[in-house]
């Protein structure tokens, strides 16, 4: 099995969600990681689906996706030619003796620290998932307290647009 | 409406006076009833109820759309089925919020499964109390949505002319299935303007009719150079009204054709091509044709289970050609080597064209040897049954003059179980949309109200509503509907006092142990409930026959009656079984004739 990612343009619609995340359950696949939000255009959401699926599979739930009549669009992107980001928000333990070193490893990665308290820092990381993975076992050492992970956004590299595509053929 | 062409047409176009109360103010209630009218639909099967009774007020003044109060709302959706499958176009169930909308589950799944267009229209609690466990709350749209093609939640009455517009548009076009339009009471209540949508605008819906050129040529090259072809016939032949183009395909081939239990009566079964139905019931000749052929060509078919045994050894030396209206079809249980997404309808039609041209160009199959084997198969193995011991009904019997004497013109409509086999089997079908059942879900209680359904389709055909007393029990309140209604339909319980098909199962494969498949409904002289008397009961007709030599003139006596449903208890022999019979799970390689009995292949020819 192997990671794709899916980006699905939907009609912005009550119950959308669920249509896609029942359909995915009902016929088997897992999905890794799901992100939704607004597009450019009003009436268009736009999904981000990680799922762990073989080739074959991957082509019959694309398949399925597309006969929901509120999924408008389905585009695979390939890591190579998309940029893929994930936000992460960690909550460390940081006292004197360690907040410098946590500090240190923020600066590396080119996180932020967004909330700090006597005994424990809030860090904000983007990036691509090996990215915060890397960070979070720098992190690991001196005790995460909490963790929150967005789902993964991705966008085609280039000029061209999937949205602008597929609204003009409508 | 937008540009392509529809796989099923009814139900999508508007009827000339849609416009006509563009404008008006009225409840949303009105504008419900003015939307199915502008739809063009003329019958509706319901119940009211709470939510939905402010639309019943002004659907009694239709003047077009004729409501139909069915006894169980699971009878109404098997009734806008049997009307779909009659007629062709959208069939149209109703019913009230909370258990009447679950009651209706049943049907849709059916629909859903079998590829009927039928819209749904339930009521809701208002739209303020939604989400609050109000009283005869559900969320059927929820519930229904892995077993609707689309579903709406509608709680603005502005809105409503557009769903339901949306709604039998989606119902009746590419892949036909059900849709479902809830609409919350406060929205049939409130007044709004009515406007009828000039165009429905779904991008997220374009279902693709025209094949591609290239492959439909790919196919017919195969065709001609295959000399071991079978066409394999599926319901969308059926749905798309295509047996016209499937008749000239396949005379011009000379290729075997199956039929499957979805597809019976889509090529006449006189047809000297025709080999019968495939699968788990199907002819030795039909299954045996498929597991060896070189080439599949499958047209509006999709590998159900059923048909292919097991997976892994089905058609091991066949090249698929699959032509489907439905992509998500193509490759899901067996790989297409040539995919072909379009209407059954458009894709025969041209790939006649593309046969034709091959033809020309002087390459035209040569299927002698192929035929030698197959008309062998047919000789050797054909449909047949055993003899009841002496003095009990045979219900293959029953079945095969029911379809004898009642003729090719009648409808069938079945229930599910061996009697739905034996009307597959031994009713000779000669024309499409004749043979009415649940294929996909296998739907007990099914036929007694899809006959209904069909009969108030096509008024003038006798139908014929062939059931098992298991069946039978479970939805047969619907005679009521039928005898206050009008709606003359006859029904032939194939009374082997069990849940028949289950019993056979234990019979052949739980060392005859037979856990509560015993009905109590003849065996034994046991007639509970007596079917005459309940038949009797409901205003109807009750006939019996128990004897082998009463069953024609019964079915004489039956086909005698027209002002009111008929109900005949046929008491047949218990042990009867369906054969052939592939179990399921197994390879069809491994075809039963009979109980033990294997067909023995390695003879030279």
């Amino acid at each position: 099995m192997s990671k794709h990612t899916l980006s699905v343009l939907v009609e912005n619609r009550p119950g959308i969600l669920a249509r896609v995340a029942g359909l995915f359950a009902r016929r088997g696949f897992n999905i890794h990681s799901l992100a939704v939000g607004p597009t450019e255009v009003a009436s268009v959401s736009r999904m981000t689906v990680v799922v762990d699926v073989d080739e074959l599979p991957l082509e019959q739930v694309t398949k399925q996706l597309n006969k929901l009549i509120s999924v408008i669009k389905i585009v695979e992107l390939e890591p190579t030619s998309s940029v893929q980001r994930e936000l992460m928000l960690v909550k460390v333990k940081a006292d004197l003796q360690t907040r410098t070193h946590v500090l240190e490893t923020v600066e590396l990665f080119r996180a932020k620290v967004i909330d700090v308290a006597p005994d424990a820092v809030t860090i904000e990381a983007t990036g691509n998932t090996e990215k915060l993975e890397a960070l979070l076992k720098v992190l690991e050492p001196f005790g995460i307290r909490e963790l929150v992970q967005s789902g993964m956004v991705a966008v085609g590299r280039g000029s061209r647009s999937i949205t602008d595509r597929a609204l003009r053929s409508a | 409406m937008s540009g392509h062409r529809s796989g099923n047409d009814a139900g999508t176009t508007s009827t000339p006076g849609a416009h006509a109360h563009d404008g008006e103010s009225m409840t949303g209630a009105a504008s419900l009833v003015r939307s199915l009218e502008a739809v063009g639909v003329d019958v509706v099967f319901g119940i009211p109820g709470g939510a939905i009774l402010p639309l019943y007020d002004p659907l009694m003044d239709s003047p077009s759309v004729r409501h139909i109060l069915v006894r169980h709302e699971q009878g109404g959706g098997h009734a806008a089925e049997g009307y779909a499958y009659a007629t062709g176009k959208v069939g149209v169930c109703m019913a009230t919020s909370g258990p009447g909308a679950t009651n209706l589950v049943t049907p849709i799944a059916d629909a859903y499964m079998d590829s009927v267009p039928m819209v749904a229209i339930t009521g809701q609690v208002p739209s303020s109390s939604i989400g609050t466990d109000a009283f005869q709350e559900a969320d059927i749209s929820g519930i229904t949505m892995p077993i609707t093609k689309h579903n709406f939640l509608v709680t603005d009455p502005a809105d409503i002319p557009r769903a339901i517009a949306e709604a039998f548009h989606i119902a009746g076009t590419g892949r036909p299935g059900p849709v479902l339009v809830d609409v919350s009471k406060d929205a049939l209540q409130a007044v709004a303007r009515f406007q009828w949508p000039d165009r429905i605008d779904l991008p997220g819906y374009r279902p693709v009719a025209r094949p591609h050129g290239k492959q439909v040529r790919e196919a017919a090259r195969l065709l001609v150079e295959s000399k071991r072809p079978v066409l394999y016939v599926g319901g969308g032949v059926i749905r798309a009204r295509a047996s016209e183009e499937l008749r000239r395909l396949v005379d011009l081939t000379g290729a075997p054709v199956v039929t499957t239990l979805m597809a019976r009566g889509s090529l006449p079964d006189s047809h000297p091509q025709h080999l019968g139905m495939p699968g788990m019931h199907g002819t030795v000749a039909a299954v045996t044709a498929l597991q060896k052929a070189d080439l599949i060509i499958s047209l509006g078919a999709r590998f159900d289970d059923r048909v292919t045994g097991k997976l892994s050894s089905f058609a091991p030396g066949a090249t698929i050609v699959h032509a489907d209206i439905d992509p998500a079809e193509i490759s899901k249980n067996r790989v297409a080597d040539v995919p072909i997404v379009g209407d059954a309808k458009e894709v025969i039609s041209e790939l006649v064209l593309a046969v034709e041209a091959e033809k020309t160009a002087g390459r035209r199959p040569d299927l002698g040897a192929w035929w030698t084997e197959l008309d062998s198969l047919r000789t050797r193995y054909p449909l047949g049954y055993t003899a009841p011991p002496p003095g009990e009904v045979s219900p293959q019997h029953v079945i095969q003059r029911i379809g004898q004497i009642s003729g090719p013109e009648s409808l069938y409509v079945a229930g599910v179980g061996q009697h739905q086999m034996w009307a597959a089997q031994f009713i000779q079908y000669e024309h499409p949309n004749t043979w009415i059942n649940s294929g996909g879900l296998g739907t007990m209680g099914f036929s007694v109200p899809a006959a209904m359904g069909a009969k108030v389709g096509q008024p003038d055909k006798t139908v014929w509503s062939i059931d098992g007393d298991g069946c039978f029990q479970m939805t047969n309140q619907e005679l009521a509907t039928c005898t206050i209604n009008d709606i003359p339909i006859k029904v032939a319980v194939i009374n082997n006092s069990s849940l028949g098909m289950v019993r056979q199962w234990q019979t052949l494969f739980y060392n005859e142990r037979y856990s509560n498949t015993d009905l109590h409904t003849s065996h034994k002289g046991e007639r509970i409930p007596d079917f005459v008397k309940l038949a009797d009961a409901y205003g109807c007709v009750g006939l019996r026959c128990e004897r082998p030599e009463d069953v024609d003139a019964t079915i004489e006596k039956a086909m005698g009656i027209n002002d009111v449903p008929v109900v005949v208890d046929f008491v047949v022999h218990r042990d009867a079984m369906v054969w052939p019979m592939v179990p399921a799970g197994v390879s069809n390689d491994d075809i039963q004739v009979a109980r033990g009995m294997s067909p023995t292949w390695d003879r030279e020819d």
